[in-house]
């Protein structure tokens, strides 16, 4: 269970034993063989007939006020399968006055209860229930996430949805744990501080991993004692309105969770800039992230917390083992067809093992098996929607265009869809805009490097400040860079590990606020300090 | 030691004299030995003979780099004395340039060092040998302050200093005690937490309480290793400069702390959207706090933290002792000239007591002694700029206007400077101008009440959540009314208790974040996570 949770825990168990096939390997723990499914060049038979998902799509409504209904105008938008782009079902399109009707909802259970009135062990046992809920649905839950979102199956039944319940128990046990202080004085006085709920929660979340989002910002709100208006992303809309449904029969009041499908510019921004919203929270890039907290700015002033993009250094030093650096090189960008925020998309390797590098990383991304993420086996689905594909490729062109070497890769797989092949490019340098700029895709861009200095002022010069790999065995050099790394999370011989109770989040550009851990619970708190005169005090 | 609270004076005499309503009055008076030479405020013969302050201006030029410069300009502009509308001195005048050359020292102090270098106990030692410097200034500085921003002398230097100092003693203590964690994982990790500096602090500040602000905002980014610029308020420029350059004598390297006087839409906003910012945190109105918070969102999407207006109740319950909650009334109106974010300026008395009360507040009102700050014994000097008291006057005619009784008060005081009479409005209802906006002057709105879920209403209609007063013997009507009221700070039976550990901050629109106290650290560091995977752990 514990092992299961991490997404990197397949990995560097296999790093351990066997080297550079480890994400490979799971289809063995899965029990099927690799046999299904070959390199990425020839799988183009697999994409042709996509397997039929074994789940029925039943949840297409908004949920307000603990009922599923029709959005305001009545209007829908198709949500798509991104292995085909077929439309997969209609979704209630929710605008303005949607978020009207969910945030009154979310008002009226927070100012009248019963969701903060209730003791904080009600609210656990809520949210441990849910969990169980979770674990009990885990195979619809992962197939409607690879169907709408086109991640490996494998990868969302064994890794994202037990660290999904895993994080749900984690804030289930912070509820009853959320302590105030009582503060020294300077005087004849009793001082306390209490830590309240903030009240109704907005919540924006992204398309990358629909489920684990939903559970990283629904989890700490609620264990925090507010209610919830959360709008999802339109390109996934499916598995949180399902699993809001499974919070329901958890126990949950109505109108504590109110989930809302639509679209950033109208469903978003009423969210943003609505005046009985307390507080906003926000995963998604850097452009939108500035609108939201200008819009949160513009109109009461709610705290905002942003997790927004990176383009975060993977730093292979001299001394690294480089089959080793290479597998988590690999992983660190390729994971989730390299639509991760914190991805690795600056493969920085010293100059003595860079030759040696990039011969196999070149030769670890032709191993790459992409194909129908419901195959067991595969490492890499289609990438969301046209829109994201059309942006890799038009990066690949410019990777190429700005005189980068093209190792590998560097087309789409298959005509149907959205494959696209594991691209490696190396000879990469600062000014490129591969180098840049976030791409979200299966890219990976490799750059030399000569010395620690050097590296530390290259890897920090960038408007992000998500996380960074190092790859090293020295003490010293670990040290270093750990303290001279501008970014939320170092990962030293490791990477994507996401335990419940380490903070995630940005320096810079890429953020502001931690989610995850005990630093995720003051996104969620106002701190109210109470002072009263003592009388004859026994002590001061 | 009781002296370092703004409100000791009058809890002291509170508990010990009898005679309730001049607390203020006797303490100050008596410790001085010379009340009687002042009389109460329709007297204003006092006002015409200024007491010539007892001070130089030495430091009117910006401190960047640890140098005091012109303006890159070379403009200046006029401070004023408020007792006269006099010009004290002009002084430099900062824009976009000067604010640059400031960031980048900053910048450079930062980067390179050496502050963020040194041993946080080392940085300690230098905020404890500039807290001894602030004492054996106090005179100096107290007397500038006054003469700048036309505050009772005696508030300044009884209650003030003793304040800032004991502020810059308590974030020293905090340098060598910022922890980070270690975190349990999941899986074989070793997982801990670093609390680094965020780096250039840029710091707003406002004229009420020039030096207390420049200690809220300076004591912790410094105790966490930021090098920071800090922009005053362009009506009190005066004594930031002359405590800055006691930081430099106390040892603080050049470039750690640069102080950029000027105005906010140059000044001011040059700083909130610099690229080169790592952090703003801003005092002052909630409009310019919008403002703030836009321009962060717009340029690199710094964290801001903001302390804006408030519009505080003051609730006296029905059990209430009137002369005890006449009197803290009172204070938490008028204290400062009014002149206080948090300032009690919505008095709600219960409807039992309300006659008794309103004869007392007006009585107590009528006893405020107004005058020149300089002489001993004056409780109330002038408002800070014609502006200020221009505003001010406004608010009393459409007190006036909307129909609640004008009790006393209500016109200016003397031909010269901006003194105004302590005004009180009883019949004051929640639609009524008054009793919505924050007025930032020396009127209290006195409020009738019948039962405590009315009041909890009334208290929470409002955009603001600064602070409120409870005033009661009922201990289940203190803690209801304290949970329910949507405000930062509750005093129980007091005001305006400032102690360094008890954190100040702002619900709904007052106020994004927490100063002073243990929460003011967060403020100013980012929290770092390291995961390293560990051989062989023999525990996890």
């Amino acid at each position: 269970m514990a092992a299961a949770s991490r997404i990197s825990s397949l990995l560097s168990r296999s790093l351990a034993s066997s080297t550079s096939s480890s994400l490979l390997s799971r289809g063995r723990i899965g029990g099927v063989g690799r046999s299904v499914v070959c390199g990425y060049t020839t799988t183009d038979a697999a994409l042709e007939k996509p397997i039929t998902p074994s789940v029925k799509v039943s949840c297409t409504k908004l949920l307000i006020n603990g009922d599923y209904v029709d959005s305001a105008s009545g209007k829908t938008f198709p949500t798509y399968d991104p292995r085909t782009g077929d439309v997969i079902a209609h979704v209630a399109e929710g605008d303005a006055e949607d978020v009207n009707r969910a945030v009154s909802a979310a008002r009226k259970a927070f100012d009248q209860g019963p969701w903060p009135k209730m003791t904080a062990y009600e609210r656990s046992r809520v949210l441990f229930k849910f969990a169980d809920l979770i674990d009990q649905h885990t195979e619809e839950l992962a197939t409607l996430e690879t169907w709408d979102n086109g991640k490996p199956y494998e990868q969302a039944a064994k890794v994202e949805l037990p660290m999904i319940s895993r994080l749900i128990r984690y804030y289930a046990g912070w509820a009853d744990k959320i302590h105030g202080l009582t503060v020294p004085a300077d005087s004849p006085h009793l001082v306390q501080t209490i830590h309240e709920p903030i009240g109704v929660a907005g919540q924006i979340i992204p398309w990358n991993f629909p489920l684990l989002m939903f559970a990283w910002k629904v989890a700490p709100a609620l264990a925090c004692g507010n209610t919830v208006v959360i709008k999802t992303a339109e390109q996934t809309p499916l598995s949180a309105l399902y699993a809001a449904k499974l919070l329901h029969e958890a126990g949950i009041p109505a109108g504590v969770v109110n989930v809302v499908s639509g679209y950033g510019p109208t469903a978003g921004a009423a969210l943003a800039s609505h005046m009985q919203v307390d507080k906003l929270a926000f995963t998604g890039s850097t452009e939108t992230g500035k609108i939201v907290l200008q819009l949160a700015a513009k109109s009461n002033l709610k705290p905002v917390t942003l997790e927004l993009g990176g383009k975060s250094p993977f730093i292979v030093c001299k001394d690294a083992d480089v089959d080793k650096a290479v597998e988590l090189a690999h992983f660190a960008l390729f994971f989730n067809q390299g639509q991760c925020c914190c991805a690795g998309s600056r493969t920085y390797v010293h100059e003595s093992v860079y030759d040696e590098f990039l011969e196999k990383a070149k030769a670890r991304a032709l191993k790459r098996s992409v194909g129908d993420p419901f195959v067991a086996g595969i490492e890499q689905g289609p990438q969301i929607d046209s829109e994201q594909f059309e942006k890799i490729m038009k990066y690949i062109r410019s990777g190429v265009e700005s005189g980068a070497t093209l190792e590998t890769g560097g087309e789409r797989l298959g005509d149907k869809g959205y494959y696209i092949q594991p691209t490696v490019f190396s000879n990469v340098n600062e000014n490129m805009l591969i180098a840049k700029d976030e791409i979200f895709g299966p890219v990976q861009s490799i750059l030399k490097f000569k010395d620690i200095g050097e590296v530390i002022r290259r890897a920090n010069m960038t408007s992000y400040g998500l996380a960074a790999g190092v790859f090293t065995q020295d003490i010293d050099t670990a040290n270093t860079l750990t303290r001279a790394l501008k970014v939320g999370t170092v990962w030293v011989n490791c990477y994507d590990v996401f335990d419940a109770a380490i903070p995630f989040g940005g320096y810079k550009m890429s953020g502001q606020g931690r989610e995850k851990g005990i630093h995720c619970l003051s996104n969620y708190l106002q701190v109210k300090a109470v002072v009263t005169p003592l009388k004859d005090p026994a002590w001061i | 030691m009781a002296a370092r609270r703004i409100s000791s004076l009058l809890t002291c005499s509170l508990s010990a004299s009898s005679s309730v309503s001049s607390s203020l009055l006797s303490s100050i008076g008596k410790s001085s030995g010379r009340y009687a030479s002042v009389k109460r405020f329709s007297n204003a013969a006092a006002l015409e003979d200024l007491v010539v302050p007892p001070v130089q201006i030495s430091y009117t030029q910006h401190l960047i780099d640890g140098k005091f410069v012109d303006a890159a300009s070379g403009k200046t502009f006029p401070t004023y004395d408020p007792r006269s509308g006099e010009v004290i001195a002009r002084v430099a005048e900062g824009d976009a340039e000067d604010i640059n050359r400031a960031v980048a020292a900053a910048r450079e102090a930062f980067d390179e060092g050496p502050w963020p270098k040194m041993t946080p106990y080392e940085r300690s030692r230098i905020l404890l040998r500039f807290a001894d410097l602030v004492e054996k200034h106090s005179e100096e500085l107290a007397a500038l302050e006054t003469w700048n921003n036309g505050k009772p002398h005696e508030q300044a230097t009884k209650s003030e200093l003793p304040l800032l100092v004991r502020l810059f003693h308590y974030y020293a203590g905090w340098a060598d005690k910022i922890h980070g964690l270690t975190v349990p994982a999941d899986g074989p990790h070793h997982v801990q937490t670093l609390h680094e500096p965020i780096g250039v602090a840029g710091q707003i500040i406002p004229w009420n309480f020039p030096l207390l602000m420049f200690a809220w905002k300076v004591g912790p980014a410094l105790a966490c290793g930021n090098t920071i610029v800090l922009k005053t308020a362009e009506q009190t420029p005066l004594t930031a400069l002359y405590v800055a350059k006691l930081f430099q004598e106390a040892g603080l390297p050049p470039g750690v702390l640069n102080v950029v006087s000027g105005y906010g839409p140059s000044a001011g906003a040059a700083l909130a959207s610099h690229m080169d910012v790592d952090k703003v945190a801003f005092t002052g109105s909630t409009d310019t706090g919008k403002i703030v918070l836009e321009s962060a969102a717009r340029s690199n999407l710094k964290p801001v933290t903001l302390e804006l207006g408030g519009k505080s109740p003051f609730i006296v319950c029905e059990d209430a002792d009137v002369d005890q909650a006449v009197e803290l009334a009172h204070f938490a109106l008028f204290f400062n000239q009014g002149q206080c974010c948090c300032a009690g300026s919505r008095t709600y008395v219960h409807e039992r007591i309300y006659d008794e009360f309103i004869e007392k507040a007006k009585a107590r009102a009528l006893r405020r002694i107004v005058g020149d700050p300089f002489k001993n014994g004056v409780e109330q000097g002038p408002q800070i700029d014609t502006e200020q008291f221009e505003k001010v006057l406004r608010y009393i005619r459409s007190g006036k206007e909307s129909k609640a009784t004008l009790e006393c008060g209500g016109d200016r005081l003397g031909t010269k400077g901006y003194f105004i009479q302590p005004t009180v409005f009883s019949n004051v209802t929640d639609d009524m101008l008054i009793a919505q906006d924050e007025i930032f002057g020396p009127v209290q709105s006195i409020l009738k009440f019948k039962d405590i879920d009315e009041v909890i209403r009334r208290a929470n209609t409002t955009r603001y959540g600064l602070a409120a007063g409870v005033f009661t013997k009922n201990i289940d009507t203190a803690n209801t009314l304290t949970r329910a009221l949507r405000v930062g700070t509750v005093w129980v039976n007091c005001f305006d208790v400032f102690d360094a550990a008890i954190p100040f901050g702002g619900y709904k629109m007052s106020g994004i974040g927490r100063e002073k106290g243990i929460y003011s650290l967060h403020n100013y560091l980012q929290v770092k996570a390291v995961v390293t995977p560990l051989k062989n752990p023999a525990w996890l």
